[in-house]
């Protein structure tokens, strides 16, 4: 017992531990809430045009994103580093686009499948001609409504 | 002493983890806007030739070097928009622009090696044109911004200056 006594009063007494699950708790709760799940990995370089006439996507879920551009610097090895499309999480090609927007379609109810919106989210630098092409499997699968997706300016030309 | 030196580490570190993920909730997400495009509907057969009053088309051109080629005249992009207003319009009632708003067609060219920025930005200007356009004759008509219209009142003006730009086929130059 004396050894006990001799151990009072000496320096500060320990902190209790009991309350730090309750604060491990309350942090991994916290950033369970704030935490916003990522679209998807860009696997291409998108820098966007400016332009002043822009308008909205209203409703995330009616909107299918076509991105367009050079591979990023870590892919181009495999990639090489002309223009290329990303659906999702990979490249693909011209042909896989009627498939993803069959996908992305069936995802939306019925009723709103006619405002079903693609969003061409292509870099500044990339030429027409791969735009083009995905314009006219877009009007061959007749998915219409297409936003090309800018960046607002303010300066004039 | 050291119980409190931990505390205060502790409550400093639950701090700057409340403050990242703060930062984190409103910093601004990703801003989803573009310019809106109906494309027209695929057909197999050959457009059929349509008789056009060449007085009513106005003829954008973008070569493989971003230069414009408007009505076979070089043109600056920061023209663009006044002088196809002025086409549209037709103020003076002159010979070779279109005989009125709803006659007036745009026929927008551009090669595979356009760049997609320069696309982006006649477009922009062709449409800024249409919009410029329709928020004068709501003024005319309605004394009123065209944003603040109802909607018959807007499809009363698309439908006296209704927006047409035609793309054509694109030319292959070099890529």
């Amino acid at each position: 017992m004396a050894k006990f006594s001799r151990k009072k009063g000496k320096g500060t007494p320990k902190i209790s531990t009991a309350s730090l699950p309750d604060i491990i708790f309350i942090l991994l709760f916290f950033f369970m809430v704030v935490t916003v799940m990522k679209d998807s990995d860009l696997k291409v370089d998108v820098n966007y045009p400016y332009a002043t006439e822009l308008q909205k996507l209203e409703k995330k879920s009616l909107v299918s994103y076509i991105y367009i551009g050079k591979p990023k610097e870590r892919y181009q090895k495999s990639y090489g580093s002309a223009p290329r499309i990303q659906l999702n999480d990979a490249f693909a090609t011209i042909d896989d686009i009627p498939l993803f927007l069959e996908k992305e379609k069936v995802k939306i109810p019925e009723q709103q499948r006619p405002l079903m919106t693609a969003s061409l989210r292509t870099d500044k630098d990339v030429t027409m001609g791969i735009v083009t092409d995905v314009k006219i499997k877009l009007r061959k699968v007749n998915q219409l409504k297409v936003n090309y997706s800018s960046k607002p300016r303010t300066d004039d030309l | 002493m050291k119980g409190q030196t931990l505390l205060l580490i502790l409550f400093l570190i639950t701090i700057s983890v409340v403050g990242f993920s703060y930062w984190l909730v409103t910093a601004p997400l990703e801003v989803d806007k573009g310019i809106t495009v109906k494309l027209p509907p695929w057909s197999d057969e050959p457009p059929s030739a349509m008789k056009l009053n060449s007085r009513n088309v106005y003829s954008v051109i973008v070569n493989a070097n971003d230069e414009l080629l408007v009505r076979g005249e070089p043109m600056d992009i920061s023209n663009l928009k006044e002088n196809t207003k002025i086409f549209i319009a037709n103020p003076n009632g002159l010979e070779n622009m279109s005989e009125s708003p709803d006659k007036a067609l745009i026929s927008l060219k551009n090669d595979r090696g356009t760049s997609y920025e320069v696309y982006i930005k006649v477009y922009n200007e062709l449409k800024a044109a249409y919009k410029e356009l329709w928020e004068e004759e709501a003024q005319k008509r309605f004394n009123q911004s065209y944003e603040e219209l109802n909607i018959p009142q807007k499809k009363e003006i698309r439908a006296s200056i209704p927006l047409v730009i035609s793309e054509a086929e694109p030319t292959d130059f070099e890529e």
